[in-house]
């Protein structure tokens, strides 16, 4: 059975996916908001992340505003599927890149500074496998929301 | 708002985090070489020029057992599809939803939602819900739960003086990407 994730640390969660304070001392503020010390708050989320349950303290951006994006999906064959996928999760800027069921069998996110870079990767990716790489950018959000509140049962 | 250097090496910069010390910001000015107060005024202006969306604790909500992740995809008149996306994200179990290009011949899907859950019971009723509400059982729609997922991190926007470097990595790391449960 893995460990627990303890009560401060879902607190952690709870609180802090949105609002991270940007002051000369962050953790110890964030103990102090919720009962806690600087040295607990640090080591409760050093042990998230070695657990992978907390992949960063970091941002999130507005879809075009710090760069530029696109989903991308394509048919792999099944027997190669996990192959591709490694080789597409190595190049920089992929994010995002899952197995999902269907004959477009593996989606990613191609993120780069700019138009031109994300058609660069593109054509690696296609030159790597031989395989055709489908582009669907978003042309407008209604919802983008990661950041939402967990139930912990 | 237009993006200077030290924004643009902000955002490079976080993508690994912010680091764990006492004072993370004075070690990420030191590792740009700036001033600490210039680094959170630049970071201040990223979110009050609406550039950053949320800053926080990014978690990787299958480690958390939100591992019934489906994609539903809708073909749904030109017309209707920004009315229909709002209606959907008002739905209190969506968390993305957005419309995106078609791609012809392959792909004839515009509009686009995500649910997270634990369970793809619970999921699958979700989507008979969000399908029923909307009266969308006669649009062609597809749902695509996720299998294994062989990445998720930060986006990597680079840097303006680095721009589109595609560096396959030598070796793929098999810790990154988990079977679901």
């Amino acid at each position: 059975m893995p460990r627990p994730v303890t009560p401060l640390q879902k607190k952690l969660i709870d609180c802090y996916q949105r609002g991270f304070p940007v002051t000369p001392h962050p953790y110890a503020d964030i103990a102090a908001a919720i009962g806690s010390t600087e040295d607990a708050v640090i080591n409760a989320l050093a042990d998230l992340q070695d657990r992978k349950i907390l992949s960063r303290i970091g941002a999130t951006y507005a879809t075009g505003r710090a760069g530029a994006s696109t989903l991308a999906a394509m048919a792999a064959p099944a027997e190669n599927l996990e192959k591709i996928a490694h080789l597409i999760s190595g190049f920089t800027g992929i994010n995002h890149n899952y197995e999902r069921e269907d004959k477009l069998n593996l989606w990613f996110v191609i993120t780069g500074p700019d138009q031109e870079a994300i058609r660069q990767t593109t054509r690696a990716i296609t030159d790597a496998t031989g395989l055709a790489v489908h582009h669907m950018p978003m042309i407008e959000h209604y919802r983008l929301d990661l950041g939402f509140p967990l139930s912990w049962n | 708002m237009e993006l200077g250097t030290l924004h643009k090496k902000l955002i490079a910069a976080l993508k690994d985090g912010l680091p764990l010390v006492p004072e993370p910001y004075a070690a990420l000015a030191e590792k740009l070489d700036v001033e600490t107060g210039r680094l959170c005024q630049a970071l201040e202006e990223l979110h009050d020029g609406g550039i950053i969306n949320r800053f926080g604790l990014i978690v990787h909500h299958r480690a958390l057992g939100y591992d019934a992740n489906a994609m539903c995809v809708f073909d749904i008149d030109d017309a209707r599809v920004s009315e229909t996306g709002r209606a959907i994200a008002t739905l209190p179990y969506v968390t993305l939803c957005y419309q995106r290009d078609r791609v012809p011949g392959v792909w004839p899907y515009n509009l686009y939602c995500m649910i997270h859950g634990r369970d793809r019971l619970t999921v699958k009723s979700q989507i008979r819900h969000l399908v029923a509400r909307l009266d969308l059982a006669a649009i062609p729609h597809r749902v695509l739960f996720s299998r294994r997922c062989f990445s998720q991190c930060g986006g990597d926007y680079g840097q303006a003086d680095n721009p589109g470097t595609v560096t396959p990595l030598p070796t793929p790391m098999p810790g990154e990407y988990h079977d679901p449960a």
